[in-house]
């Protein structure tokens, strides 16, 4: 990857976060690890959404996947985080796979209801095992699920450093991704697919590749956080975590690298501070949006590309 | 596993020591003197949002007027006590990060207040990894299970098995020995036919049927014809806002007719008026109240306290709005909590986060509370190994429009065997 002021960008953003690490407050050092993991899911959908054109709901499908495959190999078979990773990693893209073979079948509307009825049944399924799975009151993850090799993934600092780690590959990928012949095929699918075809490419392929890659995400992603937060429950699984991705996203910028990163952080916070200040936290949350959708419909780093940081990716 | 952790710290702390440190030397005379009179911050972690807010309004009461009583009566250790709110939104993934916002942020002594299991269960792993008290109010069975930590306990409200194991001895004698439960298909409707089959199997009786309805159901109808026609008793525990319609249709299928005795938990009708229209099925069937809603005529004068210092009127409701119905049976705990809390740190001789271990082990230490002010729900047993409290349930019967108590279990009827010995393990 040549060195240019795009890549320069994000090594900034990892140096900061990095940075960060080091001089952060507790409560807001933790909260970054939180908002790194949940970025990677955010990534993951982005890839999906953002540069390919799929308009899911049912992303928290992949999300429960590798938080539950992580979660229950540690809760019932004694596995570590190690294994937790790979598994929630294997678990998040099989099932993106297996939906898209299906869901792909669809576009556009019924395509968002194919994958939310999926989203839903896997929520329910969640709640049917609930013998293994504990349904809606979730399990907690034991100590020793939760090391990966030596690194105790219960300590604040490990549990930074690990989510930093896991991040910056995520997002270094995405930006190898977003750069190179196949992203910019994604997008072409995203602008046009016919024209797409007419061109030689398979849409039903490239779709489909862009959604296991995005089920690998957002599966890392679930699994990452049953580990480092130590809890795995249905309400992680709801539909409610197939919007979130999505609002991060659409605030930080569809089809951008940062952007899930810039969304997730800033609804994070918006999040904690509007609800610290009215109980109507979620109108302000939703006010807000509406905003962002009447002036800036392509989010922060979508607008800010649109007016003159063109070479952003 | 093994593998000796490894962690980062000195890095990151040695900075942050560093920072703190010198601000720190400069503040000693000031720090000396303020340890005295600083107020202790509680943390109370409320559901003012999501599907538990109507418990968290009241908690929310409950826990203020217990704070009024507490700082009149000196605070604890002398020291004034404030309590900060923060809404988790009933989400457990919310309710860690206000558990660390609390601890870390609000810089609270120790936290305290949250009832909706998964809020509990997501949260108690980071209470237990900041190392600070975590004192529930949930009723659930989750801490008595050993699911939990060292930092978790539940000294203010009897949990789920005891409460159902506690049913089962008057539910047999008096209602009938053959019942059909109905329950949600989630894990506390689970815990209900888990814990309730053993004890009426433990009575003599037995469950013949059980249904399991679907969470996403609001129609219910079509399940009632799987209750077996010699069904003497039905076991109800239906949550949220589709419990009118499910009574009402039960109405609807027994019609005027014979119909078996119905025996609920008023978790199903916490902050919903018992004479709401529909609700007229109801009449003569049974509950259990962890605390009676309405007045009952024995009252004690430390309940007729409570009552009027929270601002509930004989019938169960506000002072202020008759229409808003309290969540009685349960917010009970909030308070008594809160006064454990004061018993524990003058116990531990607390002066700041430092001992936050010596309130675990204060409480842990305890035994018993007395009927009295600071428990007017009446007396209960504390189990130190399994950080769980034990208490008197209340039965009452739907007459005349009111919840009148026609039984009160016994201690006894609710003990079960330690499942978790918390103290064995290392904080």
């Amino acid at each position: 990857m040549k060195l240019d002021r795009a890549l320069l960008l994000h090594l900034g953003l990892l140096a900061a976060l990095l940075a960060f690490h080091f001089a952060a407050p507790a409560y807001h050092h933790t909260n970054i690890a939180r908002i790194m993991v949940l970025a990677i899911y955010a990534m993951g959908y982005n890839i999906a959404f953002g540069y390919t054109g799929l308009l899911s709901l049912g992303h928290a499908l992949f999300f429960g996947a590798g938080l539950y495959a992580a979660g229950l190999l540690a809760y019932h078979a004694e596995g570590t985080a190690g294994t937790g990773l790979i598994a929630g990693l294997a678990a998040g893209g099989l099932v993106a796979f297996a939906l898209g073979l299906f869901a792909l079948r669809t576009a556009g509307v019924a395509f968002m209801i194919v994958t939310l009825m999926f989203a839903q049944a896997g929520y329910l399924t969640v709640l049917y095992f609930g013998s293994y799975t504990r349904g809606d009151e979730g399990i907690v993850i034991p100590r020793a699920g939760r090391m990966l090799g030596s690194l105790d993934l219960s300590d604040d600092n490990t549990r930074y450093l690990v989510a930093f780690a896991l991040f910056a590959a995520a997002l270094l990928v995405n930006l190898w991704l977003a750069r190179s012949p196949r992203g910019r095929i994604m997008v072409a699918m995203r602008e046009n697919e016919e024209r797409s075809r007419m061109l030689g490419y398979n849409p039903f392929t490239v779709k489909l590749a862009a959604l296991t890659i995005s089920g690998l995400y957002s599966g890392l992603s679930g699994a990452a956080y049953a580990l480092m937060f130590g809890y795995a429950g249905a309400s992680l699984a709801s539909v409610q975590y197939s919007i979130l991705p999505l609002l991060y996203v659409l605030l930080g910028g569809a089809g951008t690298v940062i952007g899930p990163f810039l969304g997730a952080l800033l609804m994070f916070y918006l999040i904690d501070y509007a609800s610290s200040v009215t109980d109507a936290h979620q109108f302000v949350t939703g006010a807000a949006l509406v905003l962002l959708i009447l002036f800036a419909p392509k989010g922060i780093l979508g607008t800010l590309r649109e007016r003159g940081l063109r070479w952003l990716p | 596993m093994t593998g000796r952790p490894f962690t980062t710290t000195p890095t990151r702390r040695t900075i942050l020591k560093g920072m703190a440190g010198a601000g720190a030397l400069a503040a000693v005379p000031r720090f000396v003197q303020a340890q005295s009179s600083e107020p202790i911050r509680i943390g109370f972690q409320l559901h003012r949002t999501g599907i538990g807010a109507s418990y968290g309004r009241w908690y929310e009461r409950t826990a203020s007027a217990a704070l009024k009583v507490l700082n009149e009566g000196g605070g604890i250790n002398g020291r004034p006590v404030e309590i900060v709110f923060e809404d988790d939104g009933t989400d457990p993934k919310r309710g860690a990060e206000v558990v660390e916002k609390l601890t870390t942020q609000s810089n609270c002594d120790l936290v305290m207040g949250t009832l909706f299991s998964h809020v509990v269960i997501g949260s108690a792993p980071r209470a237990g990894e900041l190392k600070v008290p975590y004192l529930v109010c949930s009723e659930g069975h989750h801490v008595a299970s050993g699911m939990l930590n060292r930092w978790t306990l539940q000294p203010g409200i009897t949990d789920v098995k005891s409460q159902v194991q506690g049913m089962a001895p008057f539910v047999s004698s008096n209602l009938g020995k053959k019942v059909t439960m109905i329950f949600p298909d989630f894990a506390f409707g689970h815990d209900h036919r888990d814990f309730f089959t053993a004890a009426m199997a433990a009575q003599g009786g037995e469950v013949i049927q059980q249904i399991a309805i679907p969470p996403t159901e609001t129609s219910f109808t079509r399940y009632f014809p799987q209750i077996p026609s010699e069904t003497e008793v039905i076991y109800h525990v239906m949550v949220g806002p589709a419990v009118l319609t499910f009574v009402k249709e039960l109405g609807e299928f027994y019609g005027s007719g014979d119909r078996p005795q119905l025996f609920g938990f008023i978790d199903s009708l916490e902050a919903v008026d018992i004479n709401s229209p529909g609700l007229e099925f109801l009449d003569g069937s049974h509950f259990w109240e962890g605390h009676p809603r309405y007045k009952q005529a024995d009252a004690s004068e430390h309940e007729t306290f409570y009552r009027a210092a929270v601002g509930v009127d004989d019938n169960g409701a506000s002072v202020s709005d008759p229409a808003d119905i309290a969540t009685y049976a349960h917010m009970f705990s909030t308070w008594e909590t809160l006064f454990v809390i004061k018993h524990a740190m003058e116990a531990a001789g607390y002066t700041g986060p430092a001992d936050r271990q010596k309130i675990v082990e204060a409480i842990e230490a305890m035994t018993d509370f007395a009927e009295g002010q600071a428990h007017p729900q009446g007396p209960k047993v504390f189990n130190g190994k399994t950080h769980q409290a034990f208490g008197l349930q209340s039965i009452t019967k739907v007459e005349g429009g009111k919840l009148v108590r026609v039984h009160q279990t016994s201690m006894e009827d609710g003990f079960y065997p330690d499942e978790v010995d918390y103290t064995t393990m290392s904080f």
